[in-house]
């Protein structure tokens, strides 16, 4: 960081020596960062390296234990959150921090309210804005919708606007692309430019090594609390990068394995879920999935992916069509009845759908099988433990004891708790919704050896995802989804990102196509 | 409790856990607290005679604060409990003195055990039509409790136009002479009533810790979208948490009439809110998924225990409620740093695994 190029950007910010202790751990230890203005400070790191934590520091949400933070020369002591937008600091979150039922231009100006004698909140002026915020951000997102009605996609972008809306200096992004798709991550990108073209200093964090090759002017690299390395991002390579992450030679995901597909396990005829409002989220879509066979959907959010998901395990109780598993047509409704016959989710989003959050590793684990070690209606308690005890073996889960509360693991670890509770259930088909959504890549090749293993072993395995590497690795065919609609499909062989991202791109929205196809991703 | 709360940065990971052992058990503490405080200054406290009265008074507020409990572990509420402790009662006493008249002269009388059995029921079927308002009508669980509150109560004033149904002796006649013992009676030495407690206490602590059924309602109020989605029929686990919270109010409602040999239609006002609050001061979450039977019972006790000292001392029933506002408060205000230690110990346990 001391080459002192004559071009580089002027630094905004600097950390000296940042330490920030937790109980019980060290998550920052004695780091130097820069952060530069008018220039895409690129932050990257396995999860629990440090990054949150070093943004939550810049943002005023914690407090370093030693170490200064300077801005324009002088040292500054965020206490608040205030106190650092005060300073032109705004932070997108990982998780999202919004209000579900306040209305999405009530969420972008929630404690910055337009008002008219200081009193009154000027509505008016308030959607005017957020409509112009949504045109930035091409999305036709109305302004009065609640957000609980919106995608975790279309909420990452209010997320995204609201701290466009505070008009930061500098803007902290951490993970803004997890839930998007490859043509919303072209739309954030633009606005990214134009934003560095401002002055505007941006700090990007993300998983996505791609992503930030391409977006980034700057690299940091943390591991453990440490950072092992910082520089333009001039001559950087994914090799580099990783180098540095895991200071090991790269972990690629399980290759693909020829293995025989066996008789198709689950059959969708003309599955329809009508959406709220109007039209249908879910538009007869069929498709058949073999034994060892992993599908792969790709699509952008709001293509009605994790609704046919959530129709296939039967959330929705009005969705219309046919499922049948094994050649038996499902009739009943009930989520229960149809893990009993063989169907598993993952769901998206591990939070809220996923996990009970106070409750135990164990609990969580067992909850969908709980029938396996109940006689009438005792339980045995000594079963259940030693069944949990096979499972983190299995699924190689790190913890210190199952009892201890689920929230307590790493997002790649909760994850594999979600698979295991699911795995439990012995099910024929496993539904996956984003299976690596806001988990490092340690955990993510993890995952993935998982799913090829479970497929190996005869499952079909349905899964959704925006990354197109992802896809394109994992899948033994893939599906694209648009719009509710299957708009393409494509064996592993012959699949292409171009082809996959035209088939993707809803037709209205022709105008996200022609940089798609200019530059796929 | 005070010395509990005292803050220790730097400890490390083992009186980390002493501590937290010292919170989890500090409605215990609490409990031997008071016992000991009103042992020294109240005369007679200790007596066989007052231990039997008080645990008396406290079985009635325990059986209700476990099937509250239940229904807080859920992440609901049961406001109508007291009412259908009147209403139930109010049955019970018309059972007792009069039958079911079928018209043309003639009447179903019914002895101990059907009345019972009836009381039992009527405070299920509140319970169920509770149940079926949240579930069905998606009625938020305040508003449809309160709902049956008034309804419940309601109804018990009209059973009688308000009048009290006096004389309960029961008849040899019709096999109802045993409805006394109920409330009178004892076994081995222990009153009816506080066997009733431990019978609907161990049902209870027996659901929560070793049945599917148990499980399902912790995670329906941990996580209900997440446990619907893994497979728990989250309607039926909220039906049978308000059927069994109704059923708890008709056992209190029949102790009490028993007790009192009569039935007045206003009788359980406000038990509802002593239920509450023995189960937030035995360590049960308002918001839902956590809590033990354990906990509530012992919540109770310290209740009781706490307002049958202070009237033995002769302290005024003005400030005997202020007292036990402050004693939930302080006892939610150490809950708050227990969830936070606990929550601590465990990030450092994960913490050094990563290590």
């Amino acid at each position: 960081m001391t080459g002192g190029a004559t071009q580089e950007a002027p630094v905004g910010l600097t950390i000296r020596g940042g330490t920030k202790v937790y109980p019980g751990t060290v998550a920052l230890k004695s780091v130097d960062f820069d952060l530069r203005m008018g220039a895409v400070n690129v932050l990257v790191g396995e999860n629990g390296a440090g990054k949150s934590t070093m943004m939550k520091v810049i943002a005023g949400v914690e407090r370093l234990t030693e170490g200064v933070i300077e801005m324009d020369g002088e040292a500054v002591d965020f206490h608040s959150t205030d106190d650092a937008v005060r300073r032109g600091i705004g932070i997108v979150h990982q998780e999202l921090n919004l209000f579900p039922d306040l209305s999405v231009s009530d969420n972008i100006f929630m404690g910055r309210e337009r008002r008219r004698f200081g009193v009154d909140i000027d509505r008016a002026e308030q959607r005017r804005l957020t409509r112009e915020i949504m045109r930035r951000l091409e999305h036709d997102i109305d302004p009065d919708t609640p957000v609980a009605d919106l995608r975790v996609g279309q909420q990452q972008i209010v997320e995204i606007a609201k701290s466009l809306a505070q008009d930061a200096r500098i803007l902290i992004l951490d993970e803004p692309t997890s839930a998007l798709s490859a043509a919303e991550v072209e739309i954030l990108f633009r606005v990214i430019d134009e934003l560095r073209r401002d002055g505007v200093g941006l700090v990007y964090i993300s998983h996505r090594l791609e992503e930030l090759i391409r977006i980034g002017d700057y690299i940091t690299v943390l591991r453990d609390g440490h950072i092992t390395g910082a520089r333009s991002m001039e001559g950087v390579d994914v090799a580099w990068i990783v180098r540095n992450m895991i200071g090991e030679a790269s972990k690629t995901y399980a290759k693909a394995e020829e293995h025989e597909l066996g008789e198709p396990v689950l059959h969708l005829q003309d599955v329809t879920l009508p959406r709220n409002g109007g039209g249908l989220a879910v538009d007869h879509v069929s498709l058949s999935v073999r034994k060892g066979e992993i599908l792969g959907i790709y699509g952008l959010m709001g293509a009605g992916r994790s609704e046919l998901l959530e129709c296939i395990i039967g959330r929705h109780a009005h969705a219309g069509g046919t499922i049948e598993v094994d050649g038996d047509r499902i009739d009943g409704r009930s989520v229960a009845g149809r893990i009993k016959r063989g169907i598993a989710l993952i769901p998206e989003d591990r939070k809220t759908d996923g996990l009970i959050q106070i409750a135990s590793i164990r609990e969580n684990m067992t909850l969908s099988s709980l029938r396996d070690f109940t006689r009438g209606f005792h339980m045995n308690l000594a079963t259940e433990k030693g069944r949990v005890r096979d499972f983190v073996k299995r699924m190689t889960i790190k913890i210190a004891s199952p009892e201890n509360p689920v929230a307590s693991l790493s997002g790649g670890n909760q994850q594999k708790v979600v698979i295991a509770k699911a795995l439990m259930t012995e099910p024929k088909v496993l539904l996956m919704d984003e299976p690596s959504r806001g988990i490092d890549i340690g955990a993510k090749a993890e995952v993935f050896r998982v799913m090829r293993k479970l497929a190996r072993d005869g499952l079909g395995i349905v899964f959704v995802t925006s990354d197109l590497e992802e896809v394109m690795s994992l899948s033994d065919r893939i599906l694209v989804m648009s719009e509710g609609r299957v708009t393409g499909e494509f064996d592993r062989h012959d699949a292409t990102d171009t082809a996959l991202i035209r088939a993707s791109a809803p037709a209205s929205a022709e105008r996200h196509l022609t940089t798609s196809e200019e530059e796929p991703v | 409790m005070s010395t509990s709360t005292a803050d220790l940065p730097d400890q490390n990971a083992a009186s980390g856990s002493a501590l937290l052992l010292l919170l989890k058990a500090r409605t215990f503490i609490a409990l031997i607290v008071v016992f000991v405080f009103f042992s020294a200054m109240a005369p007679n406290f200790l007596s066989a005679a007052n231990m039997v009265i008080m645990s008396k008074h406290v079985a009635l507020n325990a059986i209700l604060a476990i099937g509250m409990t239940f229904v807080i572990i859920s992440g609901g509420i049961d406001l109508s409990v007291g009412s259908i402790v009147g209403l139930t009662g109010m049955v019970a006493g018309f059972l007792v003195l009069n039958g079911i008249d079928l018209g043309m002269g003639w009447a179903i009388r019914f002895n101990t055990l059907e009345i019972c059995l009836i009381v039992a029921l009527v405070g299920i079927l509140v319970g169920a039509i509770n149940g079926f308002l949240i579930t069905k009508l998606n009625v938020a669980p305040f508003i449809a409790t309160l709902g049956t509150l008034y309804v419940a109560r309601g109804l018990a004033m009209l059973s009688s136009d308000g009048r009290t149904f006096p004389n309960l002796g029961g008849s040899e006649e019709w096999g109802t002479e045993s409805f006394r013992a109920i409330g009178s009676g004892a076994f081995l030495g222990i009153p009816v009533s506080i066997w009733m407690l431990i019978v609907t206490g161990l049902v209870a602590a027996y659901i929560a810790r070793r049945t599917p059924l148990g499980r399902y309602i912790y995670a329906v109020g941990g996580n209900e979208r997440g446990a619907a989605l893994s497979g728990v029929k989250v309607d039926q686990i909220k039906f049978f948490v308000y059927m069994f919270s109704g059923l708890c109010a008709a056992l209190v409602g029949l102790i009490i009439t028993s007790q009192l040999v009569a039935a007045h239609p206003a009788t359980g006002e406000t038990f509802e809110l002593n239920a509450i609050a023995a189960a937030v001061l035995g360590g049960t979450s308002m918001s839902g998924g956590r809590g033990r039977i354990g906990g509530t019972i012992v919540g109770a006790f310290v209740i009781g225990v706490l307002s049958d000292g202070l009237v033995m001392m002769g302290v005024s029933a003005f400030w005997q409620t202020v007292i036990k506002g402050l004693v939930i408060i302080a006892a939610v205000v150490v809950d708050q740093a227990q969830q936070r230690l606990q929550a601590r110990v465990a990030l450092q346990a994960q913490g050094a695994l990563g290590k």
